[in-house]
């Protein structure tokens, strides 16, 4: 079936769109935003100005930008997928040119009264760009060295950007996110085993040549391996965040201490308390079914990504959502595998909560293109 | 416009299949996800709430309040004064340099103050408050309290320290207190958490620390909630602790004012003892020091000097200096060989003014004899010889085993640091220390309280003591603790002769009273107050047969150090004997004439509770007593000055 076919017989128009919105997906992505406001409301012991305001204010602008995204047909954006990649690698460039540092070395770019960094800019385009080339490549050659060159093209000149701000940990997601796409464009499964054979060989190796003249890193660099796998070790040091954070978790227990009452966070013991260790205050206030709850928020929306993703037919919109579903998944996955011990502290933020501007729009536009190709999809 | 569109159906199932697998991975994921949720806050959660309660209070001791020490009367001997110190807290003080700067304009400020506030200032977080000056004067704290708009950040902070009004009278028997050091530390074996806020004053000697346990209290607690960096939040809960318990001690603070006085310039111990029940009164010590130095940490300077002064300011002689008894010992001699029947107190000796013993010669302290003596006269002329024959006749240990009967010999259980046994020896004795026999000479020697006998100023009081009432008179310096009133010192009668007893009491009635006596000369002449007593001379050093032969050389001639120590006991009124009192003179000469006269002063003036009239003194006394008592008047009053300024 041809796409014009039904685009032309079965896609609504105008106003009428608005019936068509995955509107449950919408519910879920307000509800998960509001656990972050009032999360920020906590942490500044009941004070509003400080930071949920503002998150309130872009998550008001982020819904607008949604909605107008949604409202858009989705053909627009898989001809514009190019010129989108080509800007956030431009911009990328330009931070490198002109950005600001800021912790944790995220670059960003003033523009008016927003802060915006293209890392974040870039997960998105990629899904785009990828969407885009597999919706153009004849399902034959998916697997072709040769064609599979472009894609990997596509994967690393941001992921080489990023790792330059420095930041690691975007340019893992950037990874992860581009490989998930390869992998649901069908891709042969043996260059996935082989690239993760070499990682763990890799890793082996690292690891059985320590303590050995041509060991592969430095002795600190070990040394930070074993504080993140035991950060007791160094309880002082760069252990303190994670044990702190930990302590703010499990004291929350089951039920939590309760609105404004975690200790721990308020008593500044908790590292980036609003940002990469709210999950953290929520756990610790709201317990075991706080944060069960978030979770379990977070599979109902990577449920309906999935389903959404299902009930189009063409590549492009499978692809598209299938990546945004796969950003978001990491997303929320390292930073609670981080903020909970599992994972090394890379400085990612919780998606929709952590209080954060170019996250947040970010997120919300690409949850609009969702929307845009649930709207469109052929029925 | 129609453009090609890559058909899904064709990759349809691969797509699907790669989809299921990737979301049962991120399902994988998320499972591992709840399950660690599971495990920090459910399975770990009473651990991880342990910790977060350790990270946010921490416990604060509050030190308590030192019991105080009052003398019998509720005179305050060892008080808490207010201490005030100037701190200054950066994150309130804006610009510190000049907020110092400004200080130091109200109240005077060394330039090394300011220099040292603002390196610790630099050390420590910017709430932390810094100390400026430590000990300052109400003065000056009146001066930053008014000056308070001009000096943000500065604050006068107050806190309790020891001190001691009565500083130097009372130096010996209350002690004093001092910063614990990790020397004391690691000398506890389970030390109060109180000694690790820096600083905290515990009993270093005497009262203050042989009564440490009750007058330190129990420390109060203060759990406070502080966050990341130290700050205190908020208060949670309070216990202010249990002061320490007072105490009173059976000193007299103006006695013991008095007798310090009276002893000032010499190198001596005075005891007063209250003979019905055995209260000590005046326990004195010359010269003295001012404790408060050590409250705060004495200076090396002060500590030097102090140390090694040949006069010795820091040792309590009266309970730590064991010396050689001399005559006053002739009571346990006559007493032990009276007893046991080897002499009766008819029996007479004559006296040549030596006895052979053995091949040695011992002589009388006077060279022509006393001639023919019993035992009446023998105590009132002091002879020698009477001693050495009636020694000789009873055998040592029957004198030592009186010796200790009446307090020499046997350590007495005074609150004050390092009382000493003394030494009443016996057969055993001398084997056990010297690993040798007793020889009939050691038994010679003892029986003038030479040789071996070492008795200190308390043994004697006890003694006097003793002998006045023939009732068991155990010395006590604790009268009341937390109110509490402690047992009498008066014991059961010692089950001695009455009637030897009288006879040994009368003997130093005469040693005082009698013209002959050799005492007179300090007698008191107020009715119903007359006095007994012994003198006693003891030598420290060897009289060789050569110098004895050309003469002994006298005290004035030899060098301080080796002069005789000078000794008296006494008890009074003689009729109805309230107080006993020893005395020792360190190399002070004669008995008689260096140790008597501060006995019959100390005595009228505990009779009398204050300054006596002189006409309780012989007459042509009077004028010299006079002359001495405004001296000492001047003395007791300048006491407030620290002693060693005053020197």
């Amino acid at each position: 079936m041809s796409y014009l076919d039904y685009q032309v017989k079965y896609v609504p128009s105008g106003l009428r769109k608005l019936l068509y919105v995955n509107w449950p997906l919408v519910l879920l992505v307000t509800a998960v935003s509001c656990m972050g406001f009032i999360m920020l409301t906590s942490i500044a012991s009941g004070r509003m100005d400080l930071w949920a305001e503002p998150q309130i204010q872009r998550f008001g602008l982020g819904f607008v930008l949604m909605m107008m995204v949604a409202m858009t047909p989705i053909w627009v954006w898989r001809s514009t997928a190019w010129i989108a990649y080509l800007v956030s690698l431009g911009l990328l460039v330009l931070v490198e040119l002109v950005g600001e540092v800021g912790m944790g070395a995220q670059r960003w770019i003033d523009i008016g009264p927003l802060r915006l960094q293209p890392s974040e800019v870039s997960k998105i385009t990629l899904v785009l760009a990828l969407a885009a080339y597999y919706d153009w490549l004849p399902a034959r050659r998916v697997s072709n060295p040769i064609w599979l060159v472009p894609p990997l093209l596509l994967i690393f000149l941001p992921v080489v950007l990023v790792l330059a701000q420095p930041n690691l940990g975007t340019a893992v997601l950037i990874l992860g996110t581009g490989g998930a796409v390869l992998w649901c464009a069908g891709v042969h499964w043996a260059y996935f085993a082989v690239v993760f054979g070499s990682i763990g060989g890799a890793v082996y190796a690292v690891f059985e040549t320590r303590g050995t003249p041509w060991q592969f890193l430095h002795d600190y660099q070990y040394r930070r391996i074993d504080t993140f796998l035991d950060p007791s070790q160094d309880p002082l040091g760069a252990g303190y965040n994670i044990t702190q954070a930990k302590i703010a978790l499990g004291s929350g227990g089951f039920t939590g201490k309760g609105f404004m009452q975690g200790t721990q966070s308020r008593l500044n013991f908790l590292p980036e308390k609003h940002t990469d260790f709210i999950l953290n205050t929520l756990a610790e206030e709201f317990g075991f079914l706080g944060s069960f709850a978030l979770l379990f928020l977070y599979g109902l929306i990577l449920l309906f990504l999935f389903t959404a993703a299902m009930q189009c037919r063409d590549r492009f919109s499978q692809l598209l959502i299938l990546g945004i579903g796969v950003t978001f998944f990491l997303l929320f996955a390292v930073n609670m595998l981080m903020v909970m011990g599992l994972a090394p502290v890379v400085g990612v933020p919780l998606p929709l909560v952590s209080y954060g501007g170019s996250q947040l729009l970010v997120l919300l536009i690409a949850f609009g293109l969702v929307q845009s190709a649930h709207v469109h999809r052929p029925r | 416009m129609r453009r090609q569109r890559t058909d899904t159906s064709e990759v349809w199932p691969r797509m699907t299949r790669r989809a299921i697998l990737l979301g049962t991975a991120q399902v994988g994921l998320m499972g591992l996800l709840g399950w660690r949720m599971k495990q920090l806050q459910i399975d770990q959660a009473d651990e991880f709430r342990l910790l977060a309660e350790e990270n946010r209070v921490n416990m604060r001791l509050i030190p308590p309040a030192r019991g105080l020490i009052f003398d019998r009367n509720g005179v305050a001997l060892a008080t808490n004064e207010p201490v005030y110190r100037i701190v200054i807290v950066r994150e309130a003080a804006g610009d510190p340099g000049e907020a110092l700067a400004r200080l130091a304009k109200v109240m005077p400020l060394e330039p090394g103050d300011i220099a040292h506030t603002l390196e610790e200032m630099d050390r420590v977080a910017s709430f932390v408050p810094v100390t400026v000056k430590d000990r300052v004067s109400w003065d000056d704290v009146a001066r930053v309290t008014a000056n308070a708009p001009a000096l943000p950040g500065i604050t006068a902070e107050v806190g309790l320290s020891r001190h001691y009004p009565n500083g130097p009278e009372t130096a010996h028997v209350v002690g004093y207190v001092g910063p614990v050091s990790d020397y004391d530390l690691s000398l506890m074996e389970d030390p109060d958490p109180l000694f690790q806020i820096p600083k905290f004053q515990f009993g270093k000697t005497g009262v203050e620390a042989k009564l440490e346990d009750r007058l330190r209290g129990k420390a109060g607690t203060q759990r406070i909630e502080v966050n990341a960096v130290g700050r205190v939040m908020r208060e949670l809960t309070r216990d202010e602790g249990t002061p320490g318990t007072d105490v009173q001690l059976t000193l007299d603070a103006h006695l013991q004012s008095y007798v310090e006085a009276r002893m000032a310039g010499e190198s001596s111990a005075a005891v007063v003892i209250d003979c019905t029940s055995g209260d000590l009164l005046a326990v004195g010590n010359a010269p003295t020091f001012d404790p408060n130095l050590f409250v705060r940490g004495i200076s090396v300077a002060d500590w030097t000097r102090l140390n090694e002064d040949i006069y010795r300011p820091l040792a309590a002689k009266a309970v730590q200096g064991a010396y050689p008894p001399g005559s006053t010992f002739k009571m346990v001699t006559a007493l032990a060989a009276m007893e046991s029947g080897a002499v009766s107190p008819e029996d007479t000796f004559y006296c040549p003014g030596f006895t052979e013993v053995s091949g040695t010669r011992f002589h009388c302290w006077k060279r022509g004899g006393h001639g023919n003596v019993n035992f009446h006269d023998s105590l009132k002329y002091s002879c020698d010889c009477y001693y050495y024959e009636v020694g000789q006749r009873v055998g040592i240990d029957q004198i030592a085993a009186m010796a200790r009967k009446l307090g020499i010999g046997i350590r007495h259980d005074v609150p004050m640091s390092a009382v000493a046994e003394g030494i009443a020896p016996d057969r055993d004795w001398k084997r056990v220390h010297h690993d040798d026999d007793w020889r009939v000479g050691d038994t010679v020697n003892a029986s003038i309280g030479q040789g071996y006998v070492l008795a200190t100023p308390l043994q004697l009081a006890v003694m006097t003591a003793r002998i006045a009432t023939g009732h068991d008179v155990t010395p006590r310096l604790i009268k009341t603790v937390d109110g509490v009133e402690q047992p009498s010192g008066l014991g059961a009668p010692l089950g001695l002769n009455e009637n030897l007893m009288r006879r040994v009491r009368a003997s130093m009635f005469d040693v005082v009273n009698s013209e002959r006596g050799t005492a007179h000369k300090s007698r008191i002449i107020a009715e119903g107050m007359q006095m007994a007593g012994k003198t006693g001379t003891s030598q420290v050093r060897r009289i060789t047969a050569e110098e004895r032969a050309r003469g002994v050389t006298s005290n004035e001639d030899l060098p301080w150090e080796r002069r005789d120590h000078a000794l008296w006991v006494n008890f009074a009124p003689f009729d109805n004997p309230r107080f006993a009192v020893a005395v020792v003179v360190e190399h002070g000469g004669g008995g008689s004439a260096a140790a008597a006269p501060i006995g019959r002063d100390i005595t009228l003036q505990a009779l009398y509770g204050g300054f006596p009239p002189l006409e309780a003194y012989p007459s042509d006394r009077r004028e010299e007593i006079a002359q001495m008592q405004g001296r000492i008047r001047a003395i007791m009053e300048g006491w407030s000055v620290p002693a060693l300024e005053r020197a």
